[in-house]
């Protein structure tokens, strides 16, 4: 049985022993699960999503019947491509699948257990483990939230999510929405609520964007880059849009949701500069300040990670985008943010070195294809890296809180009891003001504040020491009655880890979302 | 729905299957099929359906993808569900969350 494609998972997907199991059916994950099926291995691609796609091609569900799904979309035949390939092979997509933890069992041969419950939230749900002889992370990245006062009120959403909940649902959070925070993914999002009907008063990036031209030769290295610019400057310019550089939303107003936004003007650390605060009247507010690696299934194995240039940490891979654990492969957003192309590229790379590996092929790194392969990948790493260094979040946004601003959305720890944490009680890092103030201990488990944490725990005057690489135990919260139902029969030859690591992914208290 | 700049218009929905009425708080909205619960309120122009633990402040969705458990709903009776990533069915009860959630629950 093991070995052969079909066996298995045309019955129980759950049977077969798998050559390779994707985790994350985005560009990279598809692109990679697509390769190496088409050459000759079984392959499981599991996502959380009914459909395939990722967050970048997030789309209608089919009963929308959207006859111009790509109006939404940059490259969206690069999408089709990728579908069409999915298709007509027979890679087994188990979509629904809430991956939460990954296990190694070291036998005679290495085999990973990828262990997700279905239907989270929605019906049906239960564990089920998916075994294979390699697994590629394909897990892509979460928005970085930085608090400000009144970024709780209902219609402040997150930048990325608002795109996510226009692509795939066709609504807007309001009429008037202004656009916020730093990054590039702001002016898609802000072209894209633009033609999708909203009105746009501003885009309002706190970078500045001379920051590209002092890296000329990356900007001239990936001209397609400077296009998309164009592209989305075009659109902006079309609706109206204005483009505020160097500027933050310091505040927003309302009581019960948003009626406006205070703009500032900031420094080049991100300070708000006193007195240049105006008014903007709109009733949402889109925000967001970049995209983290999702890297904690991978962490949690051990896998090495790298600084990236915005100071969050990516997985460390070689050329062939192995991780520092064998067995292990990962591509696209958990190597380091960069984008929809890189994410298909690499995927191709990982999906042609792991077939290489499982069929014993000597040299996939001389492969005329890898070569051609890795030159690009090479060149968008370097435009990547630079846009990360230009919108790297300035230390002096800190200066945006006053104490009553929240900082955890989920525990509802305002400012003043991380600062008081710090100052009065000394904790120097994210997990002391955890234990002390509850903030990050909730339902996200500081997946939405533990940036802001970290950035306060470390102190004025530096921004080191630096926050550590996402560990939770678990990679997604599971109900205890779905971990209850697991076979306690089964083998598993991973040490137990949880004794060593206090904070399990279930919050306290509340034991989560309970169903 | 207006045919020209709105999201549906601008994608071209024509939807296969019938628009379908679900209720919030009593409340009946309508919508095209294949949407999140989350995506039919806000189409209905409702951004808050939830009540914070401490503080009893309105929340929606945030994160949109399921990462915030900031849009918990109580839908059809369950409390603690995402609405971003429930799809609403014809007749889903939708009401408004207050605090932890488990009112009505022996916890
Ligand atoms: S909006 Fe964040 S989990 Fe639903």
């Amino acid at each position: 049985m093991p070995g052969s494609p079909s066996d298995g998972a045309a019955g129980d997907p759950y049977a077969t022993v798998y050559d390779l199991a994707v985790i994350g059916a985005g560009c990279a994950g598809l692109a990679g699960a697509v390769t190496a099926s088409e050459r000759g291995l079984s392959v499981a691609l599991l996502d959380t999503a009914g459909r395939i796609g990722g967050q970048f091609y997030r789309h209608p569900d089919p009963a929308v019947g959207a006859v111009r799904p790509e109006a939404l979309h940059h490259d969206w035949s690069a999408f089709a491509g990728l579908r069409r390939r999915l298709e007509a092979g027979d890679v087994v997509h188990l979509a629904g699948h809430h991956v939460w933890t990954v296990e190694r069992q070291d036998g005679a041969e290495v085999r990973w257990t990828v262990h997700a419950v279905t239907g989270a939230d929605g019906d049906g749900e239960h564990p089920v483990r998916v075994q294979a002889r390699t697994v590629l992370l394909a897990t892509g990245a979460y928005e970085r939230q930085l608090p400000f006062p009144g970024w709780t009120l209902p219609g402040v959403v997150g930048a990325a999510g608002a795109q996510a909940m226009l692509k795939a649902g066709l609504v807007l959070p309001g009429r008037r929405v202004v656009v916020a925070g730093s990054g590039p993914l702001l002016l898609a999002v802000a072209g894209s609520l633009a033609s999708a009907g909203a009105r746009v008063p501003a885009v309002v990036e706190a970078a500045g964007y001379l920051g590209y031209a002092r890296r000329p030769a990356v900007l001239a290295a990936d001209p397609q880059k400077l296009a998309e610019a164009v592209v989305h400057g075009a659109a902006l310019l079309k609706h109206g849009v204005r483009l505020r550089t160097r500027s933050a939303v310091t505040q927003v107003h309302g009581t019960d949701r948003v009626e406006g936004v205070t703009v500032s003007r900031v420094d080049r650390d991100w300070r708000p500069v006193r007195g240049t605060g105006r008014r903007i009247a709109c009733d949402a507010l889109a925000v967001g300040h970049g995209l983290v690696p999702q890297t904690e299934l991978a962490t949690s194995l051990g896998c090495a990670t790298r600084r990236t240039e915005d100071g969050t940490h990516a997985l460390a891979l070689d050329a062939l985008q192995r991780t520092s654990v064998p067995g292990l492969w990962a591509a696209g957003e958990t190597g380091g943010i960069g984008g929809a192309q890189l994410a298909r590229v690499e995927g191709e790379i990982a999906g042609i070195a792991v077939a290489a590996q499982v069929r014993g092929e000597p040299g996939p790194a001389r492969d005329g294809r890898v070569r051609e392969l890795r030159r690009r990948r090479e060149r968008m790493r370097a435009f990547a890296d630079a846009m990360a260094a230009v919108h790297a979040p300035g230390k002096g946004w800190a200066e945006w809180l006053d104490d009553a601003t929240e900082v955890c959305r989920c525990e509802e720890v305002p400012a003043g009891a991380v600062r008081e944490a710090v100052d009065a009680y000394g904790a120097r890092d994210a997990r002391t003001v955890k234990l002390l103030t509850r903030a990050g201990m909730g339902w996200c488990q500081g997946r939405m504040c533990g940036a802001a944490v970290a950035r306060l725990a470390a102190g004025e005057a530096t921004l080191s020491p630096l926050p550590s690489p996402e560990r939770r135990p678990l990679a997604g919260p599971v109900p205890l009655d779905v971990l209850g139902a697991l076979d306690p029969g089964e083998p598993s030859a991973a040490p137990a880890r949880p004794a060593e690591q206090p904070d399990t992914d279930l919050p306290d208290g509340d034991a989560g979302p309970r169903h | 729905m207006a045919r020209d700049r709105s999201p549906a218009g601008l994608v071209g929905a024509t939807p296969q299957q019938p628009s379908f009425e679900i209720t919030f708080d009593g409340r009946p909205i309508t919508t095209l099929p294949g949407r999140s619960v989350a995506a039919v309120l806000w189409s209905a122009g409702i951004l808050a359906w939830r009540t914070t633990r401490r503080g009893g402040r309105p929340r929606g969705a945030f994160c949109g993808i399921g990462h915030c458990y900031d849009c918990l709903a109580t839908i059809n009776g369950r409390p603690n569900r995402r609405a971003c990533l429930v799809p609403a069915r014809p007749g889903d009860t939708i009401t408004t969350q207050e605090g932890h959630g488990h009112a009505g629950l022996a916890v």
